[in-house]
């Protein structure tokens, strides 16, 4: 069985002054996960860097909780057509060399 | 070292007020944000560019300083005193937001800002770094260890066997120092796997061309077929034809992280046509070709 490691939000939002409104507007928004135990609310350790790339969307780009939802979705987007591009790539590599 | 016209980097005018500057800087840094360009190296150095020229012209007293100093920088009176602090000063355990071993900021702030930079209390996580290792397609054959050197550091990483090209890993904290006593970032290593002149690869699988004689081809027989892993014995059926493509089942590429399966190795079969034949053997295919 797989185990992760989990991170009280509070304690999360405290280290990084933040509001824990925040943390959960980004889990309604469908951005991040979250576990819930008995009423205390954790980040998984895989969710960190992502709520981390958001703060510093928000720090520098002073970018709002709905614009980074949708860059999230298109670099979601542009990921998969890299992933796409590079399998595209390899196989053409096959023939090009022919 | 020379000297950066911050103005110009932002496309603002000498006399651009604060909100002007603030507006061209988040203009600019939306575009070329790390984070909205990732593994764009060109992105990147553009970003430290303009986040120096923010860091410079947004705070006043920088500003005031850069103005009255700017160009003739290497004759004030402070940069003298500030070069003879510089040393202390980066040998201090400050981390920034975006600093790597390298520096984020140009050698010309350091000169006239070192010792000077803005705290900001937020722990944020390094950054990530990027690297690129090139392989011959008989080194991704096995697990091996090799030795990169990121930002003058040396790691020693172990390469499983099947890595693709273009594949990336991640080395989890080897990235940039965190800021305020952030983690640090990961380290992400693209993999080149070079072609191979006999053997292509797709995937897993293994695409390789081998000559057998008229004779073996018409009457069947056998034939050695090197793979990557050395030479084996195959039958050849009677009547096979130009082209055919037989598949040898396990004797292809070793499967990214499942020891010990492999994919496939597909033969294609040329026939190597007999060349300055006597007149014995003109007379027989003469004679076959009769029989037709």
């Amino acid at each position: 069985m797989q185990t992760e490691n989990i991170v009280s939000a509070t304690e999360f939002c405290k280290h990084n002054n933040i509001e824990i409104n925040f943390i959960i507007t980004l889990h309604a928004s469908s951005l991040i996960e979250l576990i819930k135990i008995k009423e205390e609310v954790f980040i998984p350790e895989s969710q960190l860097k992502i709520i981390e790339k958001i703060l510093r969307l928000q720090h520098d780009l002073d970018i709002n909780s709905e614009g980074i939802e949708a860059i999230t979705y298109l670099l979601q987007r542009m990921q998969e057509m890299q992933n796409q591009l590079l399998l595209l790539n390899n196989k053409l590599r096959m023939y090009e060399e022919n | 070292m020379e000297f950066i016209d911050y103005y110009k980097i932002l496309g603002v005018d000498k006399l651009a007020t604060e909100a002007e500057i603030k507006k061209a800087y988040r203009k600019l840094a939306r575009k070329l944000h790390p984070d909205l360009n990732p593994n764009d190296k060109n992105a990147e150095s553009e970003f430290k560019k303009i986040n120096e020229a923010n860091e410079v012209l947004s705070d006043p007293e920088k500003r005031k300083k850069y103005d009255e100093h700017g160009k003739d920088w290497q004759h004030a009176e402070e940069f003298k005193k500030q070069q003879q602090n510089r040393q202390g000063a980066r040998n201090s355990n400050e981390s920034q937001f975006y600093e790597n071993d390298q520096g984020d900021f140009s050698s010309f702030f350091d000169s006239m800002f070192s010792g000077s930079r803005r705290t900001n209390q937020t722990k944020f996580r390094g950054q990530d770094y990027n690297a690129e290792l090139n392989l011959k397609l008989i080194d991704a054959l096995i697990t091996h260890q090799q030795t990169l050197t990121v930002n003058g550091k040396n790691i020693r990483i172990t390469i499983p066997a099947g890595i693709e090209n273009g594949q990336i890993i991640k080395l989890k904290n080897y990235g940039a120092p965190g800021a305020n006593g952030g983690p640090s970032g990961d380290l992400y290593i693209t993999f080149n796997v070079a072609n191979h002149s006999q053997y292509k690869r797709l995937g897993n699988d293994l695409y390789t061309s081998a000559e057998i004689d008229l004779y073996t081809a018409i009457l069947g027989g056998e034939t050695i077929i090197e793979t990557l892993t050395g030479k084996i014995k195959m039958k050849v059926s009677p009547e096979t034809q130009y082209g055919t493509k037989i598949r040898l089942k396990g004797k292809g590429f070793p499967i990214y992280k499942k020891e010990g399966e492999n994919g496939d190795l597909y033969v294609t079969y040329q026939i190597k046509l007999p060349i300055n034949l006597n007149e014995e053997q003109i007379k027989l295919f003469t004679e076959l070709s009769n029989i037709k």
